[in-house]
């Protein structure tokens, strides 16, 4: 499974709040979230976004409420992966939960720009610059993330580990 | 190796003899939490994980307490969708307006939380019930409907930061200021991933009600949970709210912590949080001049009973400045009639101040008190984010219930020490 896209760079502390503001959470459609994304941090986002870009930040990426509304925003919008140097603990299990990949890497964030050309590789950790032609190395996921992941997410996870049991 | 309180609570509710940190594991659930932003996206979630009913309709909260009373057509359909869930599953726990008050509160009060339990909510300030003796933490609506289909949840067990607490608070300070200068002192990530584990002998002088503000914020460090020991105060209030008995873990002598802080209460001042970060805090003698719009005082974090009996002794026999508004949002409707009981409310509009029934509304800028281009709020909730409360390029400073009702009273920042000399 891979990713490849343009990416948006953000830095420290991109909270929910500027994700998808609160007043917008009044509906859980997830197009109209899409639309509002980013929108307090970035009005230009959603005029911008491609299918297949990526989203690059530096520290605590997702911090604030747990509405799974944001990462539901950011995959609706197109964006194929999220790569920051950590993450807030809700946004991250949300994410995964709803099968948005996420990955933390401080070289990669030494080293992507806006606009960079970044591809991803989730079964090897490997984050490819094409732009600048450099390569980084993320952390696997443990095995039993890697099982929710190809599973599609934690409903077919719990509904495949049901089956088993 | 030792455990923290934490680890012993996962490892029981894992029927694990032992955890380690790093560990992922599937735990046993004892309640699960939703509102009406968050369990309209997990009622979709929940045919999905091939259940045909809620694991157990006792041990599954459902709380319309953000966009409600409905603030809109879209939130009156959220709410309703929640209305006719808790029909159709039979839950036992649906708190409708009128029973309804804000979750983080209600909860507690309604002995739904207990000493030992294994909580997730699909709220963020779920967190607040470590204050009880429990391991609770927000998660999302995945989670959520995954919770209430299976009644188990995944969770990697974290480490600890001890925060080792002597003295006792001065005049007009309280748990708020300490979770604040915490925040501070530590940044917005300061526990990310971890649990932040309360001890020592000034533990004993903090009310319920300054841990419950305390554990609520533990989110606002990046931190997965925070909790405090069991000790007369916790069994006190659980003696009154909860049927079930106390099950009380200690953490072990020998548990490893990444890191302890030492604090000192009696030293902590009022401290206020700046825009656009709870981290960014300052001393209530550093704030400078600051003139405000607005003053809400109440949420999950600050809309117990002390919090406005707090408030009251401030505002008592004072105006709110003309140029003010101040909101005021008791968290539960028991609390509420409490308030009006003790005459609080008679405090509050007299001297100016609106009364509204709970609402999680103002706090994430969702409805009754919403903040207009360049107005700036004092409020005792939890977060000040860039349009937390409003417009993009409005401003919340977070801060106790007096320095909030000081604020109101003087139209600018103001420290409660010197309203009250002033009279």
């Amino acid at each position: 499974m891979q990713a490849k896209g343009s990416v948006f760079r953000y830095g420290d502390n991109i909270d929910t709040d500027v994700i998808i503001p609160a007043r917008y959470l009044n509906t859980s459609d997830h197009k109209e979230l899409a639309m509002h994304c980013m929108e307090d941090i970035d009005a230009e986002f959603i005029t911008q976004v491609k299918q297949g870009d990526i989203i690059v930040a530096d520290k605590n990426f997702g911090c604030g409420s747990s509405r799974e509304h944001a990462p539901i925003a950011i995959k609706e919008s197109g964006i194929s992966c999220v790569i920051a140097r950590t993450f807030a603990r809700i946004f991250y299990r949300n994410s995964l939960n709803i099968g948005l990949p996420i990955l933390e890497c401080e070289e990669a964030c030494d080293g992507i720009k806006a606009g960079d050309v970044v591809r991803v590789d989730f079964s090897t950790g490997l984050i490819t610059n094409e732009t600048s032609g450099k390569v980084f190395q993320s952390e696997p996921f443990p095995p039993f993330m890697q099982a929710l992941i190809q599973a599609g997410g934690l409903a077919p996870y719990m509904v495949e580990k049901g089956e088993k049991a | 190796m030792g455990m923290t309180m934490t680890q012993k609570i996962l490892a029981h509710h894992a029927k694990l003899d032992s955890v380690r940190v790093g560990q992922l594991i599937m735990a046993d659930l004892d309640m699960v939490l939703g509102n009406d932003i968050t369990a309209p996206v997990a009622i979709n979630e929940f045919p999905k994980f091939g259940q045909k009913t809620v694991f157990d309709k006792d041990k599954v909260a459902l709380v319309p307490d953000h966009f409600s009373p409905n603030k809109d057509i879209k939130a009156a359909q959220q709410c309703k969708a929640l209305r006719m869930f808790a029909g159709e599953h039979g839950i036992t726990n649906y708190f409708d307006v009128g029973q309804m008050g804000i979750e983080h509160a209600l909860l507690p009060e309604k002995g739904l939380v207990g000493a030992g339990d294994l909580v997730i909510g699909a709220d963020s300030h779920t967190c607040t019930y470590g204050a009880l003796g429990a391991f609770s933490t927000g998660v999302g609506s995945t989670d959520m409907a995954c919770g209430m289909a299976s009644g188990q949840a995944w969770f990697k067990v974290p480490s600890a930061i001890k925060f080792n607490l002597t003295g006792k608070f001065s005049t007009h300070v309280s748990g708020k200021d300490l979770i604040l200068h915490i925040i501070g002192m530590i940044g917005v990530d300061g526990a990310l991933y971890q649990s932040m584990e309360y001890t020592g002998e000034g533990v004993a002088s903090l009310t319920i009600d300054d841990r419950f503000t305390i554990c609520n914020m533990a989110i606002e460090a990046g931190a997965k949970n925070g909790i405090f020991p069991v000790d007369d105060v916790t069994l006190a209030y659980l003696g009154e709210h909860c049927q079930r008995t106390p099950v009380i873990y200690e953490a072990d002598s020998d548990a490893v912590y990444e890191r302890v802080i030492d604090i000192d209460l009696s030293k902590v001042k009022s401290t206020v949080s700046f825009p656009h970060l709870p981290s960014n805090t300052r001393y209530i003698d550093e704030v400078g001049e600051i003139r405000i719009d607005q003053v809400v005082i109440g949420s999950c974090t600050n809309g117990h009973i002390s919090d406005l009996r707090e408030a009251a002794a401030i505002l008592k026999g004072h105006k709110v400045a003309p140029w003010a508004r101040c909101l005021i949002f008791p968290a539960t409707q028991k609390i509420w009639k409490q308030a009006m009981n003790e005459g609080l409310f008679d405090i509050f509009i007299d001297s100016g101040c609106a009364v509204s029934t709970p609402t999680c509304g103002p706090c994430l800028g969702g409805h009754m008190g919403i903040l207009a281009e360049g107005e700036r709020a004092v409020s005792t909730t939890n977060r000040n984010f860039v349009g937390r409360m409003g417009h993009v390029k409005s401003e919340v400073y977070l801060a106790s219930p007096s320095v909030a009702a000081a604020s109101a009273i003087k139209g600018y920042i103001a420290d409660p020490a010197k309203v009250q000399e002033a009279r």
